[in-house]
């Protein structure tokens, strides 16, 4: 888990199933082990009201685990963005009281409660648990473009170039922690950089 | 009598000057020889003629300056405004209240006549007059936040309350000590206000909000809070800070006094009437080492708070590289006597 920081940095918790017919689960990678954590606590016939969208990433790990839970809908993509416009239309045809979800890394959770924000959703309405890995996704502050997996610092924006501190500020917004040139003072300093967020 | 606008720039070969009025005049923050986080709010109250507080929004002679550079802003980069969508309400609220208050305040410069919902606003300095719909968007030719705010001095930011909470949903902000609007809109007071030191921990935020939430139509208050820029520079953005960090190398034994500037920004709250919103207008003003020293009790004072400020804060506010350099400066200007209680010069 990530270490005590700033108060705009999100606080992931753990899954518990929520009271409701609907659950709507978007997991990528290890996230797949929140939800079979979960489901052993779950109540007798929770599941068939479940839907599981999984990004298994290489490998396809944990797909057979989650599909053994035997949701009524389970869906495999390949990537967060292949996975986008199935869930707008799900959450634009969500009724009241479908519960969401998410579970997996820090981009996967960020970018899935983005799209639920849009669709109107209370972000404290959201379950989330962490797992894998704490690469970032940042928001080069100078440029605007997204840097996607940044696990050292500082990284280097994968649109202009600059050397950015990678904040804790994080924006549910945007999906993305701030990233602000490090060396804006005098270009010549170039601090070394470390691998921090595996 | 009205103002007499200067033609200054805040960029470039920063012409950028105070006026001998306007260096008394000027809002200096500290009341006492050092300097910590409070919650340093009070009633917004008209304070004497000749003071910044002659009026509760203020108008002065860089007024016109200071659009002309907030244009120059909008135009590198529209997203210093932003308006999240259920914001347009409050946006009208905040320019009927800077049209009210202007043209309260300086009726050879502004003028409002309204009949029922049809307004004409003439602006004299900026060459404007405008006939509109009150709450008719289509007939402005920008939403009426951006319409009013690129009329209005200072960066303007609308925050929603709801939740028990405040959320920064609006906002004009192009003269910002170092903070994005971009980054940080939809955000709630804590989440904001997350990078700042040490006010956190003393519970400075949780006090501040309970009060702001509190605000009366009618009764806005006040606080002032400061910083240091070097070279009279409005727009020191994140967004920029790759274009003006470099300037904090430049400061010298022989030009701290005509560099290094005391930024002050009178921010005040204000409950907007349809929207319930608050708005929160944060005015800066600057003024170079050379002209502020003019006065020598704010010599003095100034010296013992920037040589005695806490690590974090001369961190956050960016000091660090420059302090040692101003702070000997400023120490010739201090022959330790004694300073008197209050803000204003002896």
């Amino acid at each position: 888990m990530a270490a005590k920081s700033i108060i705009s940095r999100p606080v992931y918790g753990t899954l518990s199933p929520q009271p409701g017919k609907h659950h709507l689960f978007i997991a990528d990678a290890e996230g797949a082990l929140a939800i079979i954590d979960m489901a052993k606590t779950a109540p007798a016939g929770f599941f068939d009201g479940v839907e599981i969208v999984f990004i298994p990433g290489s490998g396809r790990k944990h797909v057979a685990a989650l599909e053994a839970l035997r949701p009524a809908q389970f869906h495999e993509a390949p990537s967060f963005a292949s996975l986008l416009p199935r869930l707008k239309q799900t959450l634009a045809n969500a009724h009241m009281g479908l519960r969401l979800y998410l579970a997996g890394t820090e981009g996967l959770i960020g970018q899935a409660m983005q799209v639920a924000l849009e669709a109107g959703i209370d972000h404290t309405s959201i379950q989330t648990e962490h797992r894998g890995s704490l690469a970032r996704r940042m928001q080069c502050v100078h440029c605007k473009g997204i840097t996607e997996n940044v696990t050292t610092q500082p990284a280097t924006c994968s649109h202009c170039g600059l050397l950015l501190l990678v904040r804790d500020h994080y924006s549910r917004r945007l999906a993305a922690f701030q990233g602000v040139c490090i060396n804006a003072e005098d270009r010549s300093e170039i601090p070394p950089m470390e691998e921090i967020f595996r | 009598m009205g103002i007499t606008f200067r033609k200054e720039t805040f960029r470039d070969d920063f012409s950028f000057r105070n006026s001998p009025e306007h260096i008394r005049r000027f809002p200096f923050p500290f009341h006492e020889d050092s300097y910590m986080y409070a919650v340093n709010i009070e009633p917004h109250v008209l304070g004497p003629k000749g003071s910044v507080l002659e009026n509760l929004i203020d108008v002065d002679e860089h007024y016109v300056a200071e659009m002309q550079d907030r244009a120059l802003v909008l135009a590198e980069d529209p997203l210093r405004c932003q308006s999240l969508p259920h914001m347009t309400l409050a946006g009208w609220d905040l320019l009927e209240l800077l049209m009210e208050q202007q043209a309260l305040g300086y009726p050879e410069h502004f003028t409002l006549t309204r009949d029922g919902d049809r307004w004409r606003w003439i602006n004299r300095p900026l060459g404007i007059d405008d006939t509109f719909t009150f709450g008719d968007t289509s007939t402005l030719p920008y939403g009426p936040m951006e319409y009013i705010t690129r009329q209005s001095q200072g960066d303007f930011c609308i925050l929603d309350q709801r939740d028990g909470n405040l959320w920064m949903d609006a906002g004009m902000v192009t003269t910002q000590a170092d903070w994005s609007l971009d980054f940080d809109i939809g955000m709630n007071f804590f989440e904001w206000h997350a990078p700042v030191p040490l006010a956190h921990e003393k519970g400075i935020f949780v006090r501040a909000l309970k009060f702001l939430t509190n605000i009366q139509q009618g009764k806005p208050a006040r606080r002032l809070n400061w910083t240091m820029t070097i070279n009279p520079r409005l727009d020191t953005s994140p967004e920029n800070y790759h274009k003006w960090g470099p300037d904090r190398t430049t400061v010298t034994a022989e030009n701290v006094g005509d560099k290094v500037h005391l930024r002050v920004e009178l921010q005040s709250f204000w409950r907007l009437p349809r929207s319930n919103g608050i708005v929160f207008p944060i005015r800066c003003y600057l003024i170079k080492m050379d002209e502020l020293v003019m006065q020598p009790k704010w010599a003095r004072r100034l010296h013992r708070v920037i040589r005695d400020l806490p690590e974090e804060l001369a961190t956050y506010k960016g000091l660090t590289r420059y302090r040692p350099t101003l702070v000997e400066w400023l120490s010739k200007l201090d022959d330790g006597s004694p300073t008197s209680p209050g803000f204003g010069p002896d």
